[in-house]
């Protein structure tokens, strides 16, 4: 352990950990940061416990990397530690900017996720059994963390310093990330690392029109290669969305699903790609339609909230479903 | 105004987003032709109905208004911008949409179209709004603060 090595954790709420992926993806980049950090905390690759990092002293950490998103006790407990034991806190991948894919249970209650994943037809449970977040097992008393009442992002619960999205983040983002760190050549803080841009700048296809009169869903097609998606009536999220990830589905022939949040200047990415939708499905012959016939029209986008905040529900304006209707 | 624990009978607020050129117009005309209409809204003037973005008026429900009102120039041809009040309509029915599948009764938010000669129908539909918004009761984003812990 050189001595100016830098102190570097990794921390894990609810996630895949597709975002650990991502870093050991530095490849050839990986061995420089290696040999420039000391892992003072890693769950998925060190073994170090949670009584190692509750020893250490508070800002002991000069960097921590969370990734996951914040569902239960036991996520904000952690992330609350890490940020006491770190000078840097980093939130790592979309889960942990805004939410992420896991952010999609504030559309659900409590009790409807417990019952869909314990009692569904297709879940082999006679008994009917959930977890109850405390049991009595024989002499031992046994807890599960408690879910929260809505999933948040890092943001949610801790001071974030820094947010690297994506799902999972670039690699070249981490080596940005990395080598700005380690030569202490940082942005202000609360910046977000990678272009403030939308995807669309980036985009290598062509833009010719200005409007659509019909939405055509990804599996109804094979998207023409050349032409931009939303021309051809795909409703790509390029629009209301960061730049920085090399347009790699876009390249792939798939529609942008907005995986790394809303470029600089938008708070809500769902409002602001509902905007751009609206500004370009419908033009033709409106003055002659009806109310009933634009609704109609509208009706084609069949789960605005799937499609608009797939990444970005509990960073949004209204965060999570209520229960009026 | 008067609110009580349970929500029964209250007066809601409402948040008016109207264009310069016809709605703003027929308020002001409702104003100085001295009509009663219900004093629970509160007005902005946006230059044209078309520049109410979606998030606009999802911060003012988040803000806690229990409805929001936009109102321009009637289609199809009597926008300012020539096609302001098209777009406006185009996003208010998906945001509708949206709505509805967060949870909230896509008739808090509501377009109008009222020229500039219109100040009494301005007044009818501030007035059947409110109304309308009583028997509602108040927004859910009130009465809840949400995304705590």
């Amino acid at each position: 352990m050189g001595r100016n090595r830098l102190n570097l954790a990794i921390g894990l709420g609810a996630t895949c950990s597709g975002c650990d992926i991502t870093i050991v993806d530095l490849a050839e980049y990986l061995p420089k940061v290696l040999s420039s950090v000391n892992i003072a905390f890693w769950p998925t690759a060190a073994d170090l416990k949670l009584k190692d990092l509750e020893a250490m002293a508070n800002g002991s950490i000069d960097l921590c990397l969370y990734h996951g998103a914040i569902v239960n006790e036991e996520n904000a407990e952690m992330a609350r530690l890490l940020r006491r034991k770190s000078k840097l806190m980093v939130a790592f991948g979309s889960c942990a900017c805004f939410g992420g894919v896991p952010g999609l249970a504030n559309l659900a209650t409590k009790d409807s996720l417990l019952e869909t994943v314990y009692g569904t037809p297709s879940t082999d449970n006679p008994k009917g059994l959930k977890p109850q977040g405390e049991a009595l097992v024989g002499e031992y008393r046994m807890a599960v963390p408690k879910r929260l009442d809505a999933v948040l992002p890092l943001s949610g619960v801790v001071e974030v310093d820094y947010s690297i999205p994506g799902c999972p983040p670039q690699t070249s983002q981490v080596k940005d990330a990395f080598e700005a760190i380690l030569s202490s050549d940082l942005p202000p803080r609360g910046s977000v690392i990678g272009p403030a841009k939308n995807l669309c700048d980036e985009c290598p296809r062509k833009r010719e029109g200005k409007s659509i009169s019909k939405i055509v869903r990804a599996h109804e097609t094979i998207a023409d290669q050349e032409r931009c998606l939303l021309d051809q009536g795909i409703l790509c999220m390029g629009p209301a969305t960061r730049a920085g990830c090399d347009a790699k589905c876009i390249k792939a022939n798939m529609r942008c699903e907005g995986c790394m949040g809303p470029p600089d200047g938008v708070g809500d990415q769902g409002a602001k790609m509902l905007g751009a939708i609206a500004s370009i499905l419908g033009l033709e012959g409106e003055d002659k339609m009806s109310e009933e016939d634009v609704a109609r029209l509208m009706d084609g986008i069949v789960d605005p909230v799937g499609l608009f905040y797939l990444f970005s529900l509990p960073s949004s304006i209204l965060r999570r479903r209520l229960w009026e209707v | 105004m008067i609110e009580n624990r349970k929500g029964d009978w209250f007066e809601p607020r409402i948040l008016g987003f109207l264009c310069n050129w016809c709605s703003y117009a027929a308020a002001d005309l409702a104003g100085m032709s001295r009509m009663e209409y219900p004093p629970n809204i509160r007005c902005v003037r946006v230059m044209c109905s078309g520049r109410v973005e979606p998030s606009f008026v999802l911060e003012a429900l988040r803000e806690g208004y229990d409805g929001v009102l936009i109102a321009g120039c009637h289609p199809p041809s009597d926008c300012h911008y020539q096609s302001g009040n098209l777009k406006a309509r185009r996003r208010y029915y998906l945001l509708r949409k949206l709505l509805r599948e967060l949870g909230i009764n896509p008739d808090r938010v509501r377009l109008e179209w009222a020229s500039a000669s219109e100040g009494q129908r301005f007044a009818e539909i501030v007035k059947d709004f409110t109304e309308r918004l009583r028997r509602l009761g108040p927004s859910p984003l009130k009465v809840k603060r949400v995304g705590a812990e």
